[in-house]
């Protein structure tokens, strides 16, 4: 019988405890972590990589999605939460086993056994999932960002702009560059279309940063930031920038 | 702005009240004899129509002079000092002009004296009129006022109500008693029983329009008693509280909010927990409260805010500006002081409380 390495994640001791305790009939789980932040469950999952991750939502630090971003959709995750009508709904669509707290071992000996079944699959895009998890017209308030162990939080009043890189975007912000994986539509849709513009298929730029606009061949321009940095602008993305400008 | 010369339907009845006075007026001037009825018509109908406009302006009377904070006399002399210079102006020149105008000139200066007595008449009529009319207006905005203010009261109690049961707090804390089930029995009854005394306390809240602060902060205390078992060594709570201030009557649910935002946006944001300080105190005539929790600057907000907003409302709506809420950020710190007048705790603002205490203590003998 092959072992399923599993990590317990919630800030509430008790909550940790029902977890530990309702496995105990089930020997072929052995709980090689448990976790009291989001910080904690990332690291964690770098150096053990266990197959199965129980997870809280609502944590100090990294909430339950933005851990599952982290993490990739490598390991099967078993989200547990209180009430939230919106990640109740996100786990609907997307098939993600979820607990509702509190909950008794046939709940949770169901979402045991689903889980297991999912065992090297692959979970739902985590950045979909944590969009579909948001209160409708609420848009990403921070980027996090995980390069090897460390962990970076970038409120999104401080990114400059995103540019696509394959199957990656590069962010940049306060002069450092960062690279998430994520595609630049997904990002697009994540982020207040109010305060941020795809001027171009690669790029989305904070209108913020944009000191001025140049012509730059016949029908193509370029933004010129605050720093300096040049962004090609097409024409579709001209015409989304003068409409949020109001620019007749 | 005027409130007759504002609406046209009002200035149209206004006028039309004149319509009578005006053939009043004109048969008194034919019945001396000097005028036939038709000029008596000639020189009143226009000479009326421009007074009727003067004794418009009784209504600065009534705003500069209002009835319930001038003296009585002053009133009477200065409405009466008004009515002669307006009527010695309409009766002296313009009735004069007009009289010249008509070919009536030796007729009018027989009867000026009834004409003026006539304006003076006219002008104290039209004064009445008015401060009855600003008497009117003002018990109809107190009544407009009266209703929206208790409007208010009761949406803030309904929300209020509705953000008592913060289902995240509610199922977190019924897992939390699933967890100790297992683990320590005793602490999982202790627990059932502060949920139910803190539900029960916040379901009554509704019903009553103010309470005394030493109950509030029971409620409060309970609040966090259930949020020290989930949370453990992650809370830590301070109190400053003067006996003085918890005599004080308070509107229900006012103290409990900012509490529970601690926890919410303080405590359950940071990892190492945080600690809560809740100071009441009483100077003089003013009660003040002060919430402070630390708070991770850099956790998103979410949501929340709502339980502060409705605090702050219902204060307007109980003290309007004799109360202040003000809210504080500096560093990790973060501070609501809120401050209103102490209203002293009546008899029968202290029965339900003691009530309570019995029907609890028959309740804790049913469980052991």
């Amino acid at each position: 019988m092959n072992v399923i390495r599993a990590v317990i994640v919630d800030d509430e001791e008790l909550a940790r405890q029902v977890v530990h305790e309702m496995l105990l009939p089930h020997p072929e789980v052995e709980v090689v972590a448990e976790c009291a932040n989001g910080f904690d469950a990332v690291k964690a999952v770098a150096e053990l990589s266990p197959d199965l991750l129980f997870l809280d939502v609502q944590m100090p630090k990294l909430d339950g999605f933005e851990v599952l971003e982290l993490i990739g959709p490598d390991i099967a995750v078993v989200f547990t939460t209180a009430y939230d009508q919106y990640a109740l709904r996100a786990f609907e669509v997307h098939a993600v086993d979820y607990l509702l707290k509190p909950f008794d071992a046939t709940r949770f000996d169901a979402a045991l056994e689903r889980a297991k079944e999912r065992l090297g699959t692959k979970m739902p895009p985590p950045s979909e999932l944590a969009a579909a998890a948001r209160a409708p017209l609420q848009y990403l308030e921070r980027i996090v960002v995980r390069d090897g162990p460390k962990v970076d939080i970038i409120p999104c009043e401080r990114l400059d702009y995103a540019e696509a890189q394959d199957d990656y975007v590069l962010l940049r912000s306060q002069g450092k560059n960062y690279l998430k994986q994520e595609t630049i539509s997904n990002l697009e849709t994540s982020l207040d279309p109010a305060k941020f513009v795809r001027i171009h298929r690669s790029y989305i730029v904070n209108l913020e940063r944009i000191a001025k606009i140049e012509p730059y061949t016949k029908d193509s321009r370029v933004a010129v930031l605050g720093d300096g940095m040049k962004l090609p602008v097409s024409r579709s993305g001209y015409t989304r920038l003068k409409e949020l400008l109001g620019e007749g | 702005m005027h409130p007759i010369l504002a609406d046209p339907r009002r200035l149209a009845l206004y006028l039309a009240a004149w319509i009578p006075l005006v053939l009043l007026l004109a048969g008194v001037l034919a019945s001396t004899g000097d005028f036939t009825w038709i000029q008596a018509g000639e020189l009143m109908v226009p000479l009326a129509g421009v007074y009727a406009f003067v004794c418009l302006s009784a209504w600065y009377l009534c705003r500069f002079l209002p009835l319930r904070t001038s003296a009585i006399f002053y009133l009477l002399v200065t409405v009466n000092a008004a009515a002669a210079v307006s009527s010695a102006i309409w009766a002296g020149a313009i009735g004069w002009a007009m009289a010249i105008g008509f070919g009536l000139e030796p007729q009018y200066l027989r009867q000026r004296p009834i004409l003026f007595g006539a304006g003076v008449l006219l002008f104290d009529l039209a004064a009445a009129f008015h401060y009855a009319l600003a008497a009117f207006e003002t018990s109809r905005q107190a009544q407009a006022r009266a209703m929206q203010a208790s409007i208010l009261a009761r949406e803030a109690e309904l929300r209020a109500l509705k953000a008592q049961i913060d289902p995240h707090f509610l199922f977190n804390s019924l897992h939390s008693i699933s967890a100790l089930t297992a683990s320590d029995p005793a602490k999982a009854r202790e627990m059932c029983v502060l949920l139910s005394d803190f539900l029960r306390s916040s379901l009554r809240m509704g019903d009553r329009e103010r309470i005394p602060l030493g109950e509030e902060l029971a409620l409060a205390r309970s609040f966090l008693a259930i949020q020290q078992i989930r949370f453990g060594s992650r809370l830590r709570l301070e109190e400053d509280v003067s006996d003085g201030a918890t005599v004080c009557l308070v509107p229900p649910l006012l103290l409990q909010p900012l509490v529970e935002n601690a926890v919410t946006h303080g405590v359950a944001t940071r990892v190492d927990g945080a600690s809560i300080r809740i100071e009441i105190s009483r100077t003089g005539e003013r009660v003040a409260i002060r919430v402070e929790n630390t708070f991770d600057k850099d956790a998103r907000r979410g949501r929340g805010g709502l339980g502060m907003a409705n605090v702050r409302k219902r204060l307007e709506v109980c003290y309007g500006d004799a109360a202040s809420m003000e809210v504080r950020e500096t560093g990790d710190r973060f501070r609501v002081d809120v401050q209103f007048p102490a209203e002293a705790t009546s008899v029968a603002a202290l029965a339900p409380p003691a009530q309570r205490g019995e029907v609890q203590g028959d309740e804790g003998r049913d469980i052991q």
